[in-house]
């Protein structure tokens, strides 16, 4: 009761955080900025977690589907005008669709096979929209994409307008992630993580749920890339970019794969230290290499999956046999 | 009608003929035992039956249907539940963890449900660790459900392995060497454990090198050698069987038998 009533009152502190972040900076246009893009990585990141970390299967094509999410939103508020929120519903459902699409061929795909396999397709999902001059505008971008038509009195002309929006569908992907981990869909996945073979004899359709997972994170994906696009009011191949998937997936690593807060630490972290290391260009990677090798070989599941562990070290020391070591799926379920 | 019915049955990979036309009946109810030597096609046996591999020829029939080309998945809707020789535990979830999903199959809850937590999933994940916690139970292993597999022993990895496997509800179990590496005392113990799941109405096949608990708990045993049945029958038939002495047992399995 105590731990539960201790996590409530973390998420409800970060929650009160997040809403007055804006007061304390409200004359500061470019810390919010920073803050708005790292929530949209977040939601990308947190769609990555569903497949890679929960489902097991490392997919390298998150990028490619952030960057479809972004140019849809793009492409369709520009070229077509047409309304804000129906381009950014259209722009979920148009990735989702190349998602199912993609999906069903690379699942056939297992392990290592996968992620290379995905890892091409990402890379020519960036050749299309870099070549394909006359949908993308390929190598020039997009430019003048709007920011989101005003809803009644709301409207989302001021830097704090934008984080207050991407804050929403920040915290209803997290909820909507936490909603299905806890589940008994999250349980499926889980176990398809576990052991392939062992989940078929229990029963589960591996490839459909393989499929739904992978269309699921590719959701996200395209919500952030939609986000991202009416943000930066201008998009270029770069979005598709492997630089772009390794970045995600360093925030994953970092944060703690197959965690539930975890891309929420690691993406936010993360860019956070490459705006305080700025000044430095491109030696950041210097410190941002030692980083990832030193958590990749003491912390395999990241910052939160180490905390966990520690924690669930100290409390086997005073009372054995009541340990929490890293359960994905804790207290409810498995305290009746 | 018989319960399970292998007619018939061959494998051959590439050149290799790993299961040579096998017929084979399970009866229900009952402990069925499947031995042989090391390489003689008693996992490729299982997995045809279990449906990881597709036969070269024959058919297999469980309870008349003809179940020899379905996925693995829809075996286990049918009641067909099988444990590994690992057992593929997550190590790093508790006990109970593990067995609720074990019941996933026989719920229709999905990622809508999922979402806004309907009436439905809350009353399929309570009825999921109210089966989890009685396959526990039933196995003895209740005492141990919120701890983490990675401290518990051989033993009762196995032991909950086979909760998972009786939470899909199945009908007939596969167990393939559940006794292999554990110690004397604890394989008394799994033997038990195998006669209360067969007289709970479960049907139980086991591939086990053990003689002694085979000869103990078996009401029918098979024998491979080289893809091919040599023999069956009780295990009475099976001791004294030349054709089984001399390709199986040799003289220190007969002193250890006897």
């Amino acid at each position: 009761m105590d731990k539960i009533f201790n996590h409530r009152t973390l998420i409800a502190l970060l929650v009160v955080f997040a809403l007055v972040f804006p007061l304390i900076y409200a004359d500061n246009r470019y810390v919010l900025h920073v803050m708005t893009i790292g929530f949209i990585f977040t939601i990308s990141v947190y769609g990555m977690n569903i497949i890679a970390g929960f489902t097991g299967q490392l997919s390298l094509a998150h990028a490619g589907f952030f960057a479809i999410g972004a140019y849809s939103l793009g492409i369709l508020t520009t070229r077509t005008e047409m309304n804000f929120w129906l381009a950014l519903l259209l722009a979920v459902l148009i990735t989702s669709a190349a998602g199912l699409l993609l999906g069903a061929i690379a699942l056939r795909t297992k392990e290592h096979f996968f992620a290379i396999y995905t890892l091409i397709v990402g890379y020519l999902i960036y050749l299309l929209i870099d070549k394909w001059d006359g949908l993308t505008g390929g190598i020039r971008g997009l430019i003048g994409i709007p920011i989101p038509d005003p809803i009644g009195p709301l409207n989302f002309e001021s830097a704090t307008a934008m984080y207050y929006l991407v804050l929403f569908f920040l915290l209803l992907s997290i909820f909507i992630a936490v909603r299905i981990v806890r589940s008994l869909t999250g349980r499926t996945y889980i176990a398809i993580r576990n052991s392939e073979e062992l989940a078929q004899t229990l029963g589960i359709n591996t490839k459909v749920n393989k499929l739904i997972s992978f269309v699921i994170s590719v959701a996200y994906a395209g919500l952030a890339g939609a986000l991202y696009a009416s943000l930066t009011r201008f998009i270029g191949p770069d979005v598709a970019s492997t630089n772009m998937v390794f970045n995600f997936l360093m925030y994953l690593i970092v944060g703690g794969i197959g965690t539930l807060s975890g891309p929420l630490v690691g993406t936010m972290l993360f860019v956070w230290l490459e705006q305080f290391l700025r000044s430095y260009q491109e030696y950041h990677l210097l410190i941002f290499g030692p980083i990832l090798v030193i958590m990749v070989i003491f912390f395999p599941t990241g910052i939160v999956g180490g905390f966990y562990r520690i924690k669930a070290k100290l409390q086997q020391k005073k009372v054995p046999k009541d340990n929490k070591y890293f359960n994905p799926v804790p207290a409810k379920s498995t305290k009746k | 009608m018989a319960f399970i019915e292998v007619k018939g049955i061959t494998k051959k990979f590439g050149g290799l003929t790993a299961v040579d036309s096998v017929d084979f009946e399970i009866e229900e109810g009952k402990i069925t035992a499947i031995i042989g030597p090391n390489g003689a096609g008693k996992s490729t046996f299982f997995n045809l039956i279990n449906g990881f591999h597709k036969p070269t020829s024959g058919s297999i029939l469980f309870e008349g249907k003809d179940i020899t080309k379905i996925p693995v998945h829809k075996g286990a809707h049918l009641g067909i539940a099988r444990t590994f020789q690992t057992t593929h535990l997550f190590e790093q979830s508790t006990v109970i963890d593990n067995v609720i999903v074990g019941h996933r199959l026989r719920t229709k809850s999905n990622l809508f449900d999922a979402i806004f937590r309907t009436r439905r999933e809350k009353q399929e994940e309570d009825k999921a660790y109210e089966i989890a916690m009685a396959s526990l139970e039933f196995v003895g292993m209740a005492h141990l459900a919120d701890t983490p597999v990675s401290t518990i022993t051989q033993e009762a990895k196995k032991r909950v392995a086979i909760a998972l496997a009786l939470a899909t509800g199945p009908k007939v179990m596969f167990l393939d060497e559940p006794a292999a590496g554990i110690n004397p005392e604890e394989t008394d113990g799994l033997a038990q454990l195998m006669k209360k799941i067969a007289a709970s109405g479960i049907t139980v096949c086991t591939i086990e090198h053990k003689m002694q608990m085979i000869m103990g708990m078996a009401d029918k045993i098979m024998v491979l050698n080289q893809g091919a049945k040599i023999a069956e029958g009780t295990p009475d038939e099976i001791k004294n069987n030349p054709v089984v002495i001399e390709a199986y047992l040799g003289g220190e399995a007969i002193a250890e038998v006897n």
